[in-house]
């Protein structure tokens, strides 16, 4: 459906993230499910009737793929007809996310912060009580170690590619921040927390966290103090193009930040907190 | 047979829903729920994306020769979402290990069983 950049980022959370955090909660919460009551009957029916009166509402929505629906025609041809003159970069998504909906990503990269400040909260991440690190995790498979070492600096290289060739093909600060965070979190995978926090130690991770998040912020104050709106990147420099360019490359870098570092800030936690339990256990 | 072939991506979007729905409301265990919230979730991407698509455009990136271009809005929206709908994720998985530690269990029902014995 031509999403390039959605397919990307879905790509990458889907095989990086989401289902190595499912699989840490299963280990900690027992992977076995108690037979509680049925009520399969009741929600069954009221499923149908909610899908019966959904399908019967798609009916009178636009045909798939029609250039006349409504979501296509009010601003979407501004986006596409005049995006190449006032920001001047060839792909669409990221303009119309970094400039034109700057305020509304500002408000994502903050919602992404406020989550990993949350998980923090409720999984605090305890100071290994070691003085010499443990090394745990998968270290015993030669194989996966070994080539997990090589994968490693062609992930992070890629990350920073997919950052900064943002603005002419598909890519930008969330998915760069996402693969950035697989990357280190691989590390986690065979060497244990322990270690990753010798290489990135979360109070580290807190400041980055914290940093991309300012850094986006101050982006839109600078611009207000030029004169412009929040956000308005054309008063960044002489030429408004060049403004939009400087801004987009600035907030980009500050999204890629926040997500890399709150990605890998909550790995951690759930990760240390299967090594917490792991040693109770025992 | 045209309905058929012109409103597909709704239906396929309506089946995703109710499955994830149905999830949510008939299991009892705490995971499970948020897997159907997961489920339910992709399906308003791809409505998303579904109504941005335009027959014979491209991707939304601009080149030279090329006319029609997929509506980049809900790339953009959905995007941000798939990332913030992963910190969400983990949020509430954080939040199920603090029951589990609280309560000995994410059963729903016997965590209401506790709730109502204190």
């Amino acid at each position: 459906m031509d999403a390039v950049d959605v397919a990307f980022t879905e790509a990458a959370v889907g095989s990086g993230i989401s289902p190595l955090l499912m699989l840490l909660t299963v280990a900690l919460v027992g992977r076995r499910e108690k037979h509680s009551p049925s009520r399969n009957i009741p929600a069954l029916i009221l499923v149908t009737i909610t899908g019966a009166l959904l399908v019967i509402g798609t009916l009178s929505m636009p045909e798939f793929g029609s250039a006349n629906a409504p979501a296509n025609t009010h601003v979407s041809p501004r986006y596409i007809g005049q995006s190449a003159d006032e920001i001047g970069i060839p792909n669409i998504v990221t303009s119309v996310l970094a400039s034109y909906r700057g305020f509304d990503t500002f408000g994502e990269v903050a919602v992404v912060f406020t989550a990993g400040i949350g998980v923090l909260t409720l999984l605090m991440l305890k100071p290994s009580g070691s003085q010499t690190p443990v090394i745990s995790g998968a270290h015993k498979h030669k194989i996966l170690r070994i080539v997990s070492k090589i994968l490693i600096p062609p992930i992070l290289l890629f990350a920073l590619y997919v950052q900064f060739h943002g603005e002419y093909g598909p890519g930008g600060g969330f998915q760069a921040g996402v693969i950035f965070a697989a990357a280190i979190i691989l590390y986690t995978m065979f060497f244990g927390v322990d270690l990753a926090q010798q290489v990135v130690s979360s109070a580290l991770l807190r400041i980055l966290a914290a940093f991309g998040v300012l850094l986006y912020g101050s982006v839109g104050l600078v611009s207000m103090l030029n004169g412009g709106d929040f956000l308005d990147y054309s008063v960044l420099a002489e030429n408004p193009v060049t403004g939009q360019h400087i801004g987009i490359i600035i907030i980009e870098l500050g999204v890629g930040i926040t997500v890399a570092a709150v990605m890998v800030m909550i790995f951690y936690c759930f990760a240390s907190q299967v090594n917490n339990s792991a040693e109770t256990d025992e | 047979m045209t309905l058929l072939l012109s409103h597909y991506n709704y239906w396929i979007v309506v089946a995703l829903m109710m499955i994830g729905f149905f999830i949510v409301i008939a299991q009892g265990n705490l995971v499970k729920k948020l897997v159907g919230l997961n489920i339910f979730q992709t399906s308003v991407f791809i409505l998303y994306i579904s109504s941005g698509k335009v027959t014979g455009g491209s991707a939304p990136i601009l080149q030279d020769g090329i006319t029609i271009y997929s509506n980049p809005l809900p790339h953009v929206l959905i995007l941000t979402a798939i990332v913030v709908g992963i910190a969400t994720t983990a949020l509430g998985l954080a939040l199920v290990i603090r029951i589990k530690k609280a309560y000995g269990t994410i059963e729903e029902s016997e965590i209401q069983q506790r709730d109502h014995t204190c």
